[in-house]
């Protein structure tokens, strides 16, 4: 914490002497706020402090000590270390103020913690689960909350060895009767509540007194080949115009957290691949961050595996953004010329992941503490000639290709506006930030790893539009390519300094959020240590997921074709929106 | 002017359907089903199509390339089989999906341990393909494999593997992974080196 910090800091004590307190427990940071004084707390924070961007929200069930707590994890949106500050509420009714109305962008996030945890936020205006369904019993990250097939608390599960009981869950749980109904109940008859209330809530007739015209209200998804995955989109229409526009999310839901929970530290670097899988690296990244905070030994990691570690970023950062771009043209109705033109340059970055890490996509190749193993012989050579050669070529030609294109610039300037106020409150974050105008970048904001040894500009547009977020990712193509060129020429040489990983290790209690600039912006994990071997909590604090809060407020107003264009926009991963 | 955007794009899309031709009539024959070919298309180089025509073509495995794990045995003067694995288990401790079950022998007149896999389990419908088995493995024992057509009609008598079915010479993981086999048999002789010194010391 840097002494300008620790200033502010007392400022803020000094302002809330009495309302807050701060969070002693060993390894913990930040402050506890009284719920009552939480909506004051957090305005004052906002108007008074310059804290304006609400990161993460996230629920902890402390069963032991019968407590709910809601984290906040809050920064300024002019760069700087996080304020942490929670609430703690009885586990028995757990009520917390809602804080939509000062931060929309808690919107999601707060649903989600009432979905996962029931945690209920008073005043929240769309207080209803997100990713489980409607008439779902109970709240599945609570503690005391089983799934099915399940098997112990914690991995690794005894009767693996020496038991050797080989057998599969689903001989144990056969289909059909691993689900258990309340009485009187047949599925076939059953409307689920919260779609009445979806649809209800989203229909309404209009009041033009010459033309008596009916709203329309539209599904999009969740099985539609431009949703880029199970999503799904109710819109209210008048016209071809949106009315209103909710997101409906959820179908790939794994409860990702929970399963995290019961895997140990290291086993969860694999599981955190398939999260945003277009873009595995930079997850695993994350992830180790995190660990390593609480690990306290970041100083530990040798400089070549932190240059790897930076090179494998960048180029997950380029192979997604042509990923999205790719997509966005799709999207347009270019059917799949752009789209095979950028896969082609991608497929030659997953052949160097292939060649690291073992696999192109499900890379699992950060460990704690460095990286799984060096880099073969050959591949840096294959990196060079992308870095340095190909890649400025193909981008320029890319950018040749379309940017100047009459038609995608009718398509898409204009469409989709998000101000710069607008995207700080919706906490939106990576390129949608950056596009509407916010220069914010955390690779730059608060530097991790070796990010302040490279020469690089933060991409930034203005327009806050769909050409705009085009075109930045479009600059961060080339500012990561910057970023490679620097990083290969300087990568230290080094004979087996990398030393070998270890798969068992003390992990002491406490808190830690990492955060990194993944290619869809900030991807924070938050993990709890109670010093055993897995993770007490451990929550992922997934770009793609709260970057939809503000698709509503960005479509309405434009017409249906254009919510299709918007959401690729923003570049959604669903494994990584429903997790 | 109006349209020039497009006209622009279409120069390049113009581009790339006649650099296939050309790259065709440059290379004759060769650019198909070979593995120079294969190798110019992944290259930094490629111009025009360069999509691999599986199965016909196939692209070449790396040496990290990881599938689904196997057991390594080595052959004594007689031919017999010894296997590298002792059931110290920690494969399956660390597996992340936990799909890798070990039953340990034991000796039965002592009923003592003994180190050797009694039966070996992995089953791979939910093997994720971490290769974390293979990373931490203290023997060099399990192994990740280059064999990715694993496709069965089904999945049910088929997927889950036992000690024969994962079982191979160590002359293919040899063959798969020169370069990682390479450095263990020098740090395996390096240790052996140490121990006959230190015995020798006493």
């Amino acid at each position: 914490m840097t002494e300008q910090t620790k200033t502010m800091h007392k400022d803020i004590e000094a302002r809330f002497a009495g309302i807050i307190a701060l969070d002693d427990r060993s390894g913990y940071e930040g402050y506890r706020v009284e719920a009552e004084k939480l909506v004051e707390f957090a305005t004052a924070l906002r108007d008074e402090f310059g804290y304006d961007f609400l990161s993460s929200v996230t629920g902890v069930d402390y069963l032991p000590d019968e407590k709910m707590e809601v984290v906040y994890h809050i920064y300024k949106s002019t760069g700087g270390h996080a304020l942490v500050f929670k609430v703690q509420v009885p586990r028995a009714n757990p009520v917390v103020p809602s804080l939509v109305s000062i931060f929309p962008g808690a919107d999601f996030q707060e649903r989600e913690a009432w979905d996962l945890f029931g945690i209920r936020f008073e005043g929240h205006p769309n207080h209803k689960r997100i990713l489980m369904w409607e008439g779902f019993s109970g709240h599945p990250m609570r503690k005391d909350w089983k799934e099915a097939y399940y098997e112990a608390d914690a991995k690794p599960f005894d009767a693996r060895w020496p038991g050797g009981d080989v057998s599969r869950s689903e001989d144990k749980m056969v289909f059909n009767k691993n689900v258990a109904y309340p009485q009187d109940f047949t599925p076939e008859n059953w409307t689920p509540e919260g779609e009445t209330a979806l649809y209800s809530g989203m229909q309404n007739i209009a009041t033009d007194e010459d033309l008596q015209t009916e709203h329309v209200v539209v599904n999009l998804g969740p099985q539609h080949p431009s949703t880029h995955g199970v999503f799904r989109m109710v819109a209210t229409l008048d016209g071809e115009t949106i009315v209103k526009l909710e997101p409906v999310m959820g179908y790939l839901h794994r409860n990702h957290e929970k399963i995290g929970e019961r895997n140990t530290y290291l086993m969860n670097i694999p599981f955190t691949d398939r999260l945003d899988y277009l873009s595995s690296m930079s997850n695993n990244f994350g992830y180790v961050l995190a660990v390593e905070k609480l690990l306290g030994d970041t100083t530990h990691i040798p400089d070549r595996a932190k240059y790897i570690r930076v090179i494998m970023a960048e180029f997950t950062r380029i192979s997604n953004h042509l990923m999205a771009i790719g997509a966005l043209l799709n999207d347009l109705g270019a059917y799949f010329t752009p789209m095979l033109y950028a896969l082609k340059e991608r497929e030659l970055i997953l052949d160097i992941f292939e060649a690291v890490s073992g696999s192109r996509m499900m890379c699992n190749y950060y460990r704690f503490g460095g990286v799984a193993r060096d880099l073969p012989p050959g591949t840096h050579e294959m990196m060079r000639g992308l870095a340095f050669e190909r890649l400025p070529r193909q981008i320029d030609e890319l950018d040749r290709y379309l940017t100047e294109n009459e038609i995608i610039r009718a398509r898409c300037e204009g469409v989709g506006v998000l101000t710069p106020e607008e995207a700080i409150a919706y906490s939106a974050v990576g390129p949608v930030l950056r596009a509407s105008g916010v220069p914010y970048d955390v690779r730059r904001a608060d530097p991790y790893s070796v990010y302040d040894r490279f020469d690089f500009d933060v991409a930034v547009r203005y327009h806050g539009d769909v050409y705009d977020r085009y075109l930045v990712r479009l600059d961060e193509i080339r500012q990561s390519i910057r970023i490679l060129q620097q990083a290969l020429n300087g990568i230290p040489e080094c004979d087996n300094c990398l030393g070998k990983p270890r798969y068992s290790m003390r992990v002491p209690a406490g808190e830690a959020y990492g955060r990194v600039e993944g290619p869809k912006g900030e991807l924070g994990f938050y993990v709890v240590a109670d010093g055993g071997p897995n993770p007490w909590r451990y929550h992922v604090r997934a770009p793609s997921f709260i970057n939809l809060t503000a698709l509503s407020k960005m479509c309405e107003g434009d017409k249906i074709a254009d919510a299709i264009i918007v959401l690729g926009s923003i570049d959604i991963v669903l494994g990584e929106t429903d997790r | 002017m109006y349209g020039k955007g497009i006209l622009k794009g279409l120069g390049v899309t113009w581009k790339h359907f006649w650099d296939t031709y050309i790259d065709d009539i440059k290379w004759g024959k060769k650019r198909y089903h070979t593995e120079e070919g294969i190798a110019y298309r992944m290259s930094k180089d490629a111009r025009g199509l360069f999509t691999v025509q599986y199965p016909e073509e196939r692209l070449p495995t790396p040496e990290e390339f990881r599938f689904v794990p196997f057991l390594v045995y080595d052959e004594d003067e007689g031919g017999e089989q010894v296997i590298r694995c002792t059931s110290c288990g920690i494969c399956a401790k660390v597996c992340p999906p936990q799909c890798i079950w070990i039953e340990r022998s034991t000796n039965p007149k002592t009923g003592r341990p003994v180190p050797v896999p009694a039966e070996f389990y992995i089953d791979v419908d939910i093997c994720m393909n971490c290769g974390f088995c293979a990373e931490f493995c203290p023997f060099d024992a399990i192994k990740m494999d280059h064999d990715y057509e694993l496709a069965v009609y089904d999945r049910l008598t088929n997927n889950i593997y036992d000690r024969e079915k994962l079982l191979k010479p160590a002359a293919y993981y040899d063959g798969i992974r020169p370069l990682n086999s390479q450095k263990e048999f020098d740090a395996r002789a390096e240790k052996e080196a140490k121990k006959a010194a230190a015995k020798k010391k006493k």
